[in-house]
């Protein structure tokens, strides 16, 4: 026994299924210690806010002790987040306009590079000229670029910012502060500070604290849907392969019956039937478990049945033993490595099974808890990816695809030791 | 062969597998009679029935038809009480050895579950041990190798012999061996039937013995039955039966013993064959 465990932890397909299952498992048991609260709390006035650290502007104008720096390339790196890229677009248009125009100026689109301010600072000032007129341009349009000319002087202007206070007894602005270029706050000295590492979804929620109770969620509802499709499997299976007869009959019509209708239609069924206000995560388990027992029964009858008539069993029989008991350990042990495999298979594949039923919107009841599934639901029905929010469906489907990956490595993995001869 | 006391027969044992076109009668319509003390063999070439005639004896498998007879009584074997009970006096040994045993049990549990069986169960643990001990040491094992260890650390010859202490630990009044010797290497079968032969006159059961070898058959047994396709075609006292056989299907089983000292002619033997399937 001792050495299969060490077998196993000597498989390279189960030890980076088992470290990256263990990886998940931390950061969720953890995330929470240092980021507690409701992960369905809508924080956020604003749909899909991008991930990165906020803090409050509020009061970090309040900060007491505000330092001097005199930073390298401080005021290039201001002018660059002042032109916007709005203003870089307008820049690059008028530019390729001005290349039709003018026949000794030349300059190709691939030339253009928006990121490079100076490069464009540079080309706008030297070619840009306000009595050029284009072809079929209109006043309004030419007036954009007017405007644009006279943005970029002010992207120069680095006075003192004065910050006034409205109050509202006497009714007048009282002077605050004024804050200069070189003033530089601590965050850590602002009161308010949060870090969004994925952003907000569309309802303005922390998308990292939901997906990891997600995750959470996600994965009790694979163990649950796993451990009833396999404990009904595993019991219809080994009594219907001991004992035979028309009780086996009986359950291998039922198993028929449920290997002819698809999965899938059968879920989506039950799971409309039972209506949105009943659905919780442990009844969406609890259906994808009651439908996909059935491979499980199959595989641990036929199993059954060519062990019953082996010798030790026989012996066992000859030696008193009970039924129960030649059952629990001269059968058991024998398919105990098989049911465990197919265990991490079910619950793989019922996390899939929610995530898919989920996004067609049968998933648990919303108001709830989030899974991945739901997590995929919301950012398709709010147009996630039309928005350019990659952080609420990405990091989804990553988590997605590598608990799936980490638990069949850890069944390949498995497979390798319990059956040597597959090893190829 | 003291007293002619019956301890074991059947009439009309019949046992059918599938149905339909697919019907294969294995054990097809067998009477025997066994008696008390003997050492009965049953020859017969592979499929010929011996091994399911031996599960219907031990009561693992149905009869489709017939009835057998213990100690003068029919057979009452429909719960599981009375089937314990008639195991404690009819006991197997099986031709695998690698596969009779349970790999996740300990040999102790292996014996310890015989104890039990016999009504041990209250006994002092000391008393258990020695028990053991004493089993091991008939078989010419030391139990304090064997205790912890499990059944397939052992050698194919250590488990068969350890077969032969669970019986030695059972005493039952019949013992079903079926090949116990087949997968063995030539040296430790004759270990193992001295053991077998010390162990039926020191408890003095009947022993039922499978094989498929004719010399062997002859060099143990009291009585022979020749069993072919399920049916039993020729028994008697095994001086009557090998060395006077009537039937041609004992006559060729006799005829396939290697003899050491002549040439195995094969082109003879396929002229008996020959003969044999146009008749």
């Amino acid at each position: 026994m001792k050495n299969t465990f060490k077998q196993i932890f000597r498989t390279a397909n189960f030890l980076i299924g088992f470290i990256i299952i263990s990886i998940v498992l931390l950061f969720i048991t953890i995330y929470p210690i240092f980021n507690p609260g409701n992960p369905l709390r809508m924080i956020g006035q604003d749909s899909f806010t991008p991930p990165g650290t906020y803090f409050s502007l509020y009061d970090s104008l309040d900060v007491s002790h505000v330092y001097t720096f005199r930073l390298e390339g401080a005021d290039d790196n201001r002018i660059y987040a002042k032109l916007s890229d709005t203003d870089r677009e307008h820049i690059k248009e008028w530019l390729l306009l001005f290349n039709d125009y003018d026949d000794i100026f030349e300059i190709r689109a691939e030339d253009i590079d928006l990121e490079d301010t100076e490069g464009l600072l540079g080309l706008w000032w030297e070619h840009f000229d306000p009595e050029v007129r284009f072809d079929n341009m209109t006043i309004a349009e030419r007036r954009v670029f007017a405007r644009l000319d006279v943005n970029m002087d002010r992207l120069f202007d680095f006075y003192d910012k004065e910050v006034w206070m409205y109050n509202p007894e006497s009714g007048e602005s009282e002077y605050l502060k004024s804050v200069g270029t070189l003033d530089y706050v601590n965050v850590s000295d602002v009161a308010n500070v949060r870090i969004l590492p994925l952003g907000t979804d569309n309802f303005g929620r922390d998308t990292l604290k939901q997906l990891v109770s997600a995750i959470g969620t996600s994965l009790m509802i694979g163990l649950i849907a796993g451990l009833i499709a396999t404990g009904l499997g595993l019991l219809l299976g080994l009594i219907a392969g001991y004992i035979g007869g028309i009780v086996d009959d009986f359950i291998m019509f039922f198993t028929n019956l449920f290997t002819v209708i698809p999965g899938i239609v059968l879920l989506i069924l039950i799971s409309y039937s039972i209506g949105q206000e009943h659905r919780g995560a442990t009844t969406v388990a609890l259906v994808i478990g009651l439908t996909s027992w059935v491979w499980t029964t199959r595989a641990v009858r036929a199993q059954v049945m060519s062990l019953r008539n082996r010798d030790h069993v026989n012996l066992s029989k000859l030696s008193g033993h009970s039924m129960p008991k030649i059952v629990v350990k001269d059968i058991l042990p024998y398919i105990a490595s098989y049911v465990v495999m197919a265990f991490i298979l079910q619950v793989s594949s019922g996390i899939l099974a929610e995530a898919g039923l989920s996004m067609l919107g049968l998933g648990p009841a919303t108001t709830e808890s989030a899974t991945l599934g739901l997590m995929m639901n919301w950012a398709l029905r709010y147009n996630a990816h039309l928005s350019g929010a990659w952080w609420a469906y990405y990091p989804v489907i990553l988590v997605i695809a590598l608990i799936s990956f980490a638990l069949n490595m850890i069944n390949t993995g498995l497979d390798r030791v319990f059956n040597p001869q597959l090893r190829g | 062969m003291n007293s002619r006391e019956i301890c074991l027969s059947g009439t009309g044992v019949t046992k059918v597998f599938g149905f339909g076109n697919n019907k294969t009668v294995a054990v097809n319509n067998v009477d025997f009679n066994f008696y008390s003390g003997e050492l009965v063999s049953i020859v017969g070439e592979s499929g010929s029935g011996k091994t399911t005639l031996i599960k219907m004896l031990l009561g693992l498998t149905n009869m489709t038809e017939g009835e057998i007879q213990f100690l003068g009584k029919p057979r009452d074997i429909h719960n599981r009480s009375k089937k314990k009970e008639y195991w404690k006096n009819i006991q197997a040994i099986f031709q695998d050895p690698f596969s009779s045993y349970n790999i996740f049990s300990k040999i102790d549990t292996v014996l310890l579950d015989c104890i039990h069986m016999r009504g041990g169960r209250g006994l002092p643990k000391q008393k258990k041990i020695e028990m053991m001990e004493e089993a091991c040491r008939f078989v010419n094992l030391k139990f304090a190798e064997m205790t912890n260890k499990y059944p397939f650390e052992l050698s194919g010859g250590q488990m068969q012999r350890l077969m032969i202490a669970r019986i030695f630990l059972l005493k039952p009044k019949i013992l079903l061996a079926d090949e116990p010797t087949s997968m063995i290497d030539a040296c430790s079968r004759a270990t193992i039937l001295d053991m077998l032969l010390n162990l039926r006159n020191e408890i003095g059961m009947t022993i039922i013995f499978i094989t498929h070898d004719m010399g062997l058959a002859y060099y143990i047994s009291d009585t022979v039955y020749i069993m072919e396709r399920g049916k039993i075609v020729e028994f008697g006292s095994a001086n009557d039966v090998i060395l006077n056989p009537q039937a041609d299907y004992t006559k060729r089983l006799l005829h396939d013993v290697p003899k050491i000292h002549e040439p195995w002619e094969f082109s003879k033997r396929r002229a008996v064959v020959a003969s044999e399937s146009s008749v």
